[in-house]
């Protein structure tokens, strides 16, 4: 089990939470966590903002009756929790300046994978985008970290008008990202370099058994929560 | 001691407990969370003569204490169950598995059924005539006394394995259903599949599925599995495993009542994935607690 220490709102339906619990079984930034929710049948995948040897972050957007649910619950509160669940990010491939896509909820992944390749002496940059100034959040988090982050919001309201291709970067080796499909796809358009993308999909167990998330790839048929989330550039059929 | 053991056509099971078809894939995925040499029996992915991919996504959607799938049958095929998978599961599970297969002709049934009757850690074959994912085969075979009964026929000519027909509830008569499988020459029956069922996405206005239609699952159908279960259990004299909703130590003694030999779990692998192993370790305290000292002596029980 692990125990909520803190679930705060941090923007427009966006929430943070805190558990502390076992965290061994996380391997990779852009792995996920399932959870177990009371009165809910199927658990909730959420992907892994951060974690350390005792403490998960997660971020979540209240999109239905569950996430709702999850909002409302109090520090202290026990969970049933899956965690270390799908490939994750493979910084191997990063190169020395990668670049970080997120958009939306797709922006809590690339923190951790942000610090990971810190660790690893490389110098990623972010791209983060939003569609308005309401629903930025971690913008001080990642500046914390010491690297070069730009914002855009679809209504100009904040930072760069616009999308996130729009403030990429002059150069970089590699990319990561997770976001919208239509953002994926636009990111895939713009990219020069290989990358890697995080996708999601309706789940049934979050584990590979129940092949309700598959889909096609170049290299095959994977299972989004076993295989992926994250796919390689070069293996997505649009 | 209590005697959690059972056994299904001279097959002995060391308990009653059995992962579901399409909730457990080849194993692989639940070895990393627990031994699975605990369970009585695996019962495998449906298979088919083809590699299929299914049907497109979303292919889940949540109900209330239970879920709808839409899968589709996704394998790769017969020839690769034979040659790749059922080999690895020699690997983490050394007991006979039950070789669950679906088709979308009574030559398909024939050929998946003459093959798989080869492998030798295949100790029952389930025939999967109730899909309700699958157009042009499935269900369609198992809704009709007929073509139940034809399936049935051509399969046990081909095997010289237990053969089980899996069978649909979405009938008016189950068991007319069940006895022409009987006089076929069925070995046993297994029962329920899924429930044909449907939800609305509130903000798009559309099903939520792709394939709009998928299969019910869930500790909500749970009555529903009992019910046909104990209809059948009057009908015929061939064995039976039960299932449809059983996620308890309780569920599985009701459906042993109801006239189930063996109990498979299904959806409750997919919400908890330490559900079978959790089940196996809580009968013996249910059985003392309703003072059960043998399973195989309920089965039936409730009649």
């Amino acid at each position: 089990m692990h125990k909520i220490i803190s679930n705060k709102n941090i923007a427009k339906d966006v929430f943070e939470m805190k558990l502390s619990g076992d965290t061994s079984k996380i391997t990779a930034p852009g792995q996920f966590i399932n959870i177990k929710l009371d009165g809910f049948y199927l658990r909730r995948p959420i992907s892994v903002c951060d974690y350390n040897s005792d403490t998960i972050t997660i971020i979540y957007k209240t999109v239905g009756k569950g996430t709702e649910y999850m909002s409302d619950l109090k520090s202290g509160t026990e969970l049933d929790v899956l965690c270390g669940l799908g490939n994750g990010f493979d910084t191997s491939k990063s190169g020395d300046k990668p670049l970080l896509i997120g958009g939306g909820v797709g922006v809590p992944p690339m923190y951790n994978l942000a610090k990971k390749l810190i660790s690893e002496n490389k110098k990623p940059a972010a791209v983060l985008g939003f569609n308005t100034a309401d629903d930025i959040f971690y913008e001080k988090e990642f500046m914390d970290l010491g690297i070069e982050v730009k914002i855009s919001t679809a209504d100009g309201s904040a930072h760069n008008k616009g999308f996130v291709t729009d403030i990429f970067p002059e150069d970089y080796t590699y990319f990561y990202t997770c976001g919208p499909i239509p953002m994926l796809k636009a990111v895939c358009d713009k990219t020069k370099t290989s990358g890697q993308l995080s996708f999601e999909e309706r789940m049934g167990c979050g584990f590979g058994a129940c092949m309700g998330c598959t889909c096609k790839t170049k290299y095959g048929d994977k299972r989004i929560c076993k295989d992926g989330p994250v796919l390689l550039k070069e293996e997505i059929i649009w | 001691m209590v005697d959690i053991s059972t056994n299904l056509c001279g097959l002995q099971l060391s308990n009653p407990v059995i992962p579901a078809s399409g909730t457990f894939g080849f194993g692989e995925e639940f070895k990393n969370f627990y031994d699975l040499n605990i369970l009585g029996s695996i019962s495998i992915k449906g298979t088919t003569k083809e590699p299929r991919f299914g049907n497109e996504t979303p292919r889940i959607a949540e109900c209330t204490s239970g879920m709808l799938n839409s899968v589709g049958l996704q394998n790769p095929g017969v020839d690769a169950v034979i040659s790749d998978k059922l080999p690895k599961m020699k690997e983490f599970y050394n007991k006979q598995v039950i070789a669950n297969i679906s088709g979308f002709s009574f030559e398909e049934f024939e050929y998946s059924c003459e093959k798989i009757d080869k492998a030798d850690n295949v100790g029952i074959i389930e025939v999967n005539i109730s899909c309700p994912n699958v157009h042009g085969g499935g269900m369609s075979f198992g809704t009709n006394a007929e073509s139940a009964a034809e399936v049935t026929k051509r399969v046990k000519k081909v095997t010289t394995k237990p053969v089980f027909i899996k069978l649909t509830p979405n009938v008016t008569n189950i068991s007319e259903i069940a006895k022409a499988c009987e006089e076929a020459g069925a070995d046993g029956l297994s029962l329920i599949n899924t429930l044909l069922g449907l939800r609305v996405d509130l903000k798009t206005k559309k099903p939520v599925l792709a394939n709009k239609k998928g299969g019910f699952s869930g500790s909500a159908v749970l009555p529903v599995a009992l019910r046909c279960v104990y209809e059948v259990y009057e009908a015929v004299k061939i064995p039976i495993m039960g299932m449809g909703g059983v996620s308890t130590a309780d569920d599985v003694i009701e459906m042993m009542l109801c006239g189930a030999s063996a109990v498979q779990i299904g959806a409750a692998n997919l919400v908890n994935p330490y559900a079978c192993k959790e089940i196996i370790e809580n009968l013996p305290h249910a059985m003392k607690k309703y003072g059960i000292n043998s399973l195989k002596e309920i089965i039936g029980g409730a009649h």
